[in-house]
């Protein structure tokens, strides 16, 4: 039995877990691709699509992490194919049709950007598109799971915009900030720029995610979606602000290691994707803010015109 | 220098009878250093030097790169050899010089490549073994050397002149001295790295 809204938008269980799915894997793939860069493996396989001219080949060293990568990016593909093509057989909201068809573009896009970082050797800036590229695509994903959840098709739980302390626009600015400072995270990694660029940003961003969240759970934690959201924002939040620490912390202890340490890569790994999770959990509340809270009504001036019968 | 863990790998640990050290910083029983690029900077009269016949050797044993350190002309065929029982990359991170990355598996034939400009140093890497690297330094002319077990260098055949002479460590970086030769004489020329 399913739930239906208003506009009779039917909950669909399989394809909602689907995309759950897809948003699982998607995670993986960004950890996958995380210990990737962290163990230096990202040539070990110097031919691709193939590898080592093998659709398997010798899962040793460095070969695990790369050709690892390359399989989960693979599944991800075949589920963002199947998900797409499942949105546009059953799904009537257009704008969600749409929205996975882009999903499947940015996979495809991925795909070759991850390819051609192979095949020229590591350029910092095609390196640093695929990794935002990979945050981008989580956080789509992330998004198609919530508008097929039966919570979204409920409707929404309209609160009217507070003029003394707006949020609509303001929600905005913290999936940019976020967008922003893991591009500088991704361009440290693949040494285009210092980390000093990224580790200054971060103040500034977790300053721009509290002042939204703060506002919301002040001034609107009257509405539940947007607690629970900017409540979850919060912890992820503070979970990555340590794990940025811990991460560069072991990378200055192993500094002078002769290769990637395990206390390193772990730390280095988890706050790529807890900043996944930062950019998909802003994302969240962004569209939930946008689509709970209404702007308030245009005030209407008293007329003084005056209504004439005409003769 | 600390010891490579090489246990994610057993096919190269079990290469080693004793686990291998990293050859970053090898400091000599007398006290001096190990793998230092040596060669003639500046100083040299125009000319074409002709590059060796037989080429220079970059083995990939107990995945380890045998030397360390190696000197190549411009020109000079570099021999790329693998004798491990397994996959390696091997990664030229050169920047004059075109970089190149390229699969050696087991007993493959060796591979062969040139480079064609100075270039003093660059890592070679492997990315399927994240600690192995080597350094090449590509030499217009063959008055180079690499610091040895004595940590001593020999450059022979030079012609009269005054040179500035430079040494290359991957870590301790790059030091010049200046040293005059005479005809028919011999010149001694020493670098100190650190305080």
């Amino acid at each position: 039995m399913g739930v239906e809204s208003s506009n009779y938008h039917r909950y669909r269980p399989g394809l909602h877990w689907w995309s759950v799915l897809l948003a699982f894997c998607t995670l993986l793939l960004v950890v996958a691709g995380g210990l990737v860069t962290s163990r230096d493996a990202g040539l070990s396989v110097p031919d691709w699509p193939l590898s080592y001219g093998q659709l398997m080949p010798p899962m040793e060293g460095g070969i695990l992490y790369e050709h690892g990568h390359r399989m989960v990016a693979t599944t991800v593909g075949l589920l963002t194919i199947v998900l797409t093509v499942w949105l546009f057989r059953s799904e009537r909201r257009r704008w969600l049709r749409w929205l996975g068809a882009i999903a499947l573009l940015a996979v495809i896009v991925q795909g070759v950007l991850g390819g051609l970082t192979v095949l020229l050797l590591l350029p910092w800036w095609i390196s640093t598109a695929h990794a935002c590229l990979a945050q981008l695509f989580f956080s789509t994903t992330v998004a198609i799971v919530l508008f097929t959840s039966p919570w979204w098709l409920r409707g929404p739980s309209p609160v009217e915009e507070d003029p003394k302390f707006p949020i609509r626009n303001l929600s905005l600015a913290a999936p940019i900030c976020v967008l922003c400072q893991l591009a500088l995270g991704a361009a440290a990694r693949h040494k285009a720029i210092g980390a000093i660029y990224h580790i200054s940003a971060a103040p500034i961003v977790t300053g721009v995610i509290l002042w939204v969240a703060l506002r919301i759970l002040l001034h609107y934690a009257g509405n539940g979606e947007l607690r629970l959201a900017s409540t979850a924002l919060l912890a992820i939040t503070f979970c990555q602000v340590f794990l940025g620490i811990a991460a560069y912390m072991s990378r200055i202890a192993s500094a002078d290691a002769v290769q990637p340490m395990p206390l390193m890569v772990t730390f280095t790994v988890l706050h790529v994707a807890v900043g996944a999770l930062t950019m998909a959990a802003s994302v969240v509340l962004a569209i939930l803010v946008r689509r709970n809270v209404m702007a308030p009504a245009p005030a209407f001036a008293a007329s003084s015109s005056r209504v004439t019968a005409a003769s | 220098m600390p010891a490579i863990d090489m246990s994610s790998n057993p096919q190269c640990e079990k290469q080693h009878a004793v686990p291998q050290k990293a050859e970053v910083v090898v400091v000599n029983r007398n006290g001096t250093l190990r793998n230092v690029f040596i060669w003639i900077k500046d100083g040299l009269p125009r000319a074409h030097w002709t590059p060796p016949a037989e080429s220079a050797k970059l083995d990939q044993k107990g995945c380890v790169y045998v030397p360390h350190v190696l000197g190549i002309m411009e020109g000079q065929q570099l021999e790329i050899l693998n004798d491990d029982p397994i996959n390696h990359n091997v990664h030229a991170e050169s920047h004059i010089n075109p970089p190149w990355n390229e699969s050696e598996p087991p007993r493959a034939e060796h591979k062969y490549k040139t480079f064609d400009s100075e270039e003093v140093l660059f890592p070679v890497t492997c990315s399927v073994h994240p600690w192995m690297r080597s350094y090449i330094g590509v030499s217009p002319h063959p008055f180079f050397a690499v610091t040895g077990d004595d940590g001593s260098f020999t450059l022979k055949g030079v012609p009269p002149g005054t040179y500035t002479i430079e040494a290359v460590h991957e870590k301790y970086g790059r030091r010049e001295g200046k040293l005059t030769l005479t005809p028919g004489g011999t010149a001694t020329l020493d670098f100190t790295y650190g305080s």
